[in-house]
């Protein structure tokens, strides 16, 4: 049997996803071993035209120009694995979402802002039909492991659909909400190992929320400990404002 | 001569971020030039406004994955001046080794990964593990040892989680100093090997003086973390709070990416720019190599950029051991962990101001500046990265080579201005405000 053939894309993002598969070390051979990487610009100027049986696509859609290449880029895979936060819920690319376009384009580019084609941040699966998902910003490279695996073996992954606190309490941590803090663990979908909580940091929402948060329970809790809503809104939006504004809107503005 | 020929490269490959190099050749005479960025534009500067600086480095270390705690330490650094906040000594020292392991890892990255395939003739590092397998597993070897080193400092080297505004949510045990110590001296080897391996390369000739700028110091320090301003090769400094004196940004006509030059028609910064102004200050087992590498004197051949990230690893490694060690002598006080959420808790005072951070990231110095309103609240960002620092000046560099190789063919030049751009390393997808380019065809 052929080695599946597997490339690397990027889209509007910062390519630390990519390089994640970088920092492997030399497992990365082993993996190397079991597929034929074909294109992979940050690291490769090979190039392939034939199809590619995974394409793992980094960055959320933000241009005209971004639509039309990852239009073809579908039409010319079997598999597409979107890959961190940007590509599947748009990521910190989102927040421009809350500004209106022609403003930010302005403020950041002044009098030349009429030089920019520029859309509403979009996640891959807005876009294109999308057969995996790797959460996280960056990705959680064991999880990444696990879904390439599925991918290449033709078996579904799932994202799992429970809270980070899940994580969080088999990591042993003490609750951000019993020091007096807010934490996004408890509407934030696992599957990251409460990475950020292990270090100190609270949970900044990067997967996305699960499918079914617990908005009452949750509104329990800003309750008991007196938090603000907005505030945890506002905290909200850093990763998933693209969600966030579609509930509001009923669907992205085009 | 009169050799006719056009050259329209789209998507640089083995840099990071999106760029095309387009050059028009007509009878022997260049008539276009260009370095023109495509990398879509994400208005970070933009969607800063109204975030809180205690959530601000999180955000902006988004800006660049490669070096996303650069722009971390850029962006706390900011915040901290803004709000009037001074870290303690032991915070200074813990972000001076992130800054060591991150510039270490970057500048492995770009010298195997990157710019090796170009002198052995390859076109990725892919073919080099059957050819060149020890090589690669080398590379591969140091680089997953500095993120294991990073992840115990900071939680992980993709945007760090641990370093934030007014100190670290985690602070290494004497166990994890330990560990850190023993993988950072399990690299020694494979570092020296580098160095020889890198001192067998020919790197294409060709100079081309310039303006050099990075970080000084009073000190003795090689400064990256914190210098006391903003020095030139041509012999001036400013404050780093004066930072636009320095980038005076413009736009071209014939390109529309955002330009920065300072005393000359440009300027280089990155690691060439660093050594050339700061050699003196380097770990004394930096030196040696530099000197064996013949790096001792003023280097105007970009393509020597590489070589100067050689030395800047032994540098890094050595200067990151030593802070390791002297963490180990004098031990870490745990009551300087500091519980993320300040803002909440109000531990930290906040008051309106204004505040630049000035780091130098692996590929040059890194600019942030805020606005902060009473409440802590961005009102006004600019960051300005250092490859757009470096556009203008590898465009210049270009416009002189081309003439001097014309009589090879064109693919020979092709890759001698690709091997050029990516001897700058630049970090195209770092871009908070570069322009959207329209193509001349």
């Amino acid at each position: 049997m052929k080695p599946p053939k597997v490339a690397f894309f990027d889209f509007t993002c910062c390519e630390g996803c990519q390089l994640q598969v970088a920092n492997f070390g030399e497992s990365l051979l082993s993996i190397l071993e079991i597929i034929d990487l074909v294109e992979f610009r940050e690291v490769m100027s090979e190039k392939w035209d034939g199809v590619y049986d995974i394409a793992i696509v980094e960055g959320s859609i933000t241009t005209p120009h971004d639509v039309e290449r990852i239009t073809k880029i579908r039409q010319r895979s079997k598999t597409l694995i979107a890959y961190g936060s940007c590509a599947t819920i748009g990521g910190i690319n989102g927040i421009k979402n809350n500004f209106s376009l022609e403003e930010i384009k302005k403020y950041v580019y002044g009098d030349s802002a009429q030089l920019f084609e520029t859309l509403p941040t979009r996640p891959l699966h807005e876009v294109v039909e999308v057969d995996y998902f790797v959460h996280g910003c960056p990705v959680y490279p064991p999880e990444f492991v696990e879904v390439l695996k599925c991918a290449l073996s033709g078996l579904p992954y799932h994202v799992p659909d429970v809270a980070v606190c899940v994580e969080c309490k088999f990591n042993e941590n003490v609750c951000f909400y019993e020091k007096g803090i807010t934490c996004l663990g408890p509407i934030t979908r696992a599957g990251c190992n409460s990475w950020c909580i292990n270090n100190g940091n609270i949970c900044y929402g990067c997967r996305g929320m699960v499918s079914n948060p617990n908005e009452k329970g949750f509104q329990e809790v800003l309750k008991q400990y007196n938090i603000d809503l907005n505030f945890i809104v506002k905290r909200m939006d850093m990763y998933n404002t693209c969600r966030l504004k579609q509930n509001l809107q009923g669907g992205i503005q085009k | 001569m009169s050799k006719s020929f056009n050259v329209n490269l789209e998507y640089l490959t083995r840099v990071e971020g999106h760029g095309n190099i387009v050059i028009n050749v007509r009878d022997g005479s260049l008539e276009e030039c260009r370095l023109e960025i495509v990398e879509s534009p994400r208005f970070f500067e933009g969607m800063l406004r109204g975030r809180s600086v205690f959530e601000v480095q999180h955000i902006t270390s988004r800006i660049c994955g490669i070096c996303a705690c650069s722009h971390s330490l850029a962006s706390i650094q900011a915040a901290e001046d803004a709000i009037g906040f001074t870290p303690s000594e032991q915070t200074v020292k813990l972000r001076k080794l992130l800054m060591d392991l991150e510039i270490l890892d970057s500048h492995i990255l770009h010298i195997y990964l990157l710019a090796l395939p170009d002198f052995l003739g390859v076109k990725s590092f892919v073919p080099l593990i059957d050819t060149h397998n020890q090589t690669v597993k080398r590379a591969l070897r140091m680089k997953k040892t500095c993120n294991q080193v990073c992840d115990i400092l900071v939680g992980r080297h993709v945007h760090p989680i641990s370093c934030t505004v007014g100190g670290f949510t985690k602070l290494p045990r004497e166990k994890d100093l330990e560990t850190m110590l023993e993988l950072l001296e399990g690299m020694t080897k494979d570092l020296e090997e580098t160095a020889e391996l890198m001192n067998q390369l020919s790197f294409p000739q060709f100079e081309r003086d310039t303006e050099y700028v990075a970080l000084v110091s009073e000190d003795a320090e090689y400064p990256l973390l914190q210098g006391s301003a903003i020095g030139s090769s041509e012999g001036i400094t400013v404050d780093k709070k004066d930072y636009q004196k320095v980038t005076n940004e413009f736009v071209v006509p014939y390109s529309t990416a955002k330009r920065t030059k300072w005393n000359r028609e440009s300027y280089m910064v990155g690691a060439l720019a660093r050594l050339n102004l700061n050699y003196s200050k380097l770990h004394p087992k930096a030196k040696e190599v530099g000197d064996a590498l013949g790096m001792n004197r003023k280097i105007t051949n970009p393509y020597l950029n590489t070589l100067a990230q050689v030395v800047e690893c032994f540098h890094c490694l050595y200067h990151g051991m030593d802070i390791i060690k002297e963490l180990m002598r004098d031990g870490i006080n745990y009551d300087e962990e500091i519980v993320v959420g300040l803002n909440e808790k109000k531990s930290i005072p906040v008051k309106a101001g204004s505040g630049v951070g000035a780091v130098e990231a692996p590929r040059g110095i890194l600019f942030h500046h805020y606005q902060v309103d009473d409440n802590g609240h961005i009102t006004d960002a600019n960051c300005i990265i250092p490859t757009a620092q470096n556009l203008q000046n590898i465009e210049y560099d270009m416009r002189k080579l081309i003439p001097e190789i014309l009589e090879k063919d064109e693919e020979e030049i092709v890759h001698r201005l690709e091997m050029l751009v990516r001897s700058y390393d630049p970090c195209i997808s770092c871009s908070t405000h570069f322009l959207k380019v329209s193509f001349v065809k």
